[in-house]
């Protein structure tokens, strides 16, 4: 249901989301990105241009990681959300609480800012 | 109209609910992001009855009814006899708690609060039935 894809480059680890994330897949997405916060390069992308469906199962797996990758001074961008999944944080507003941008050139410039 | 499926309680059939409820609003001239919000929804109490209620045990089964008779408005049933939860009484948790916590569950039935317009739980002869209701605008 879930594919993710995990590419590293100098500084940048980028997370890619292909499928649908709900509440039998989630863990597959938190196994992923838990790797990438605890081992992981300093910044994180998120190419969620492959992710068709989100959950509140995903976005807690997100939410879940704020505090860590603020104690740990990494810096996270998700990029590529189609309407429908963009709508789904926008509920929320989890828009205002992790950083969601259009492109990767948008997402990359978030995490080289230093 | 009444449509309606059954699936065992486990996480994996979730994908068939949201399919079927797809497949029902099509025929309902909405918008995709408004399909998309109600199948979220059904979606999170689905899950929510699965997990909570029923253990995730393929021995028990989930039904969910899309009432589609008025143009104004949809009705969903999604019944169970699982372990009666009264979702329409769980308190709203605090988002930025949630985050210092840490915690990965406890903001879908935020999300149903937020995307439908009325929220009913009935408990009958055995029956746990969460009735969520949307009020529609049809496109055009």
């Amino acid at each position: 249901m879930v594919q993710i894809d995990k590419t590293t480059e100098n500084d940048i680890t980028t997370l890619s989301i292909t499928g649908e994330v709900d509440a039998s897949s989630s863990i597959q997405l938190d196994e992923a990105l838990g790797e990438v916060v605890n081992h992981g390069a300093p910044g994180i992308l998120i190419d969620c241009s492959g992710l068709s469906y989100i959950s509140s199962a995903g976005l807690g797996v997100f939410m879940s990681y704020i505090e860590d990758i603020k104690t740990k001074n990494l810096r996270m961008a998700l990029f590529g959300l189609n309407e429908k999944v963009k709508n789904v944080f926008d509920i929320l507003g989890l828009d205002q609480l992790l950083t969601l941008v259009n492109t990767k050139e948008e997402a990359l410039a978030v995490v080289n800012e230093a | 109209m009444k449509h309606n499926i059954s699936v065992p309680c486990q996480k994996s059939n979730l994908q068939r609910i949201r399919t079927f409820v797809i497949e029902v609003l099509r025929e309902q001239q909405l918008s995709e992001l408004e399909v998309h919000s109600m199948v979220l929804a059904v979606d999170e109490v689905c899950a929510n009855m699965m997990i909570h209620s029923n253990k995730c045990s393929p021995d028990h089964s989930i039904e969910v009814e899309v009432i589609t008779k008025s143009k104004h408005k949809v009705v969903f049933n999604i019944i169970d006899r699982g372990h009666a939860f009264d979702i329409t009484k769980h308190p709203e948790p605090d988002i930025n708690e949630i985050i210092r916590k840490k915690k990965k569950g406890g903001i879908g039935l935020m999300l149903v609060k937020r995307i439908m317009d009325k929220i009913d739980f009935i408990h009958k002869d055995g029956f746990s039935i969460v009735r969520l209701t949307k009020n529609l605008h049809p496109a055009g």
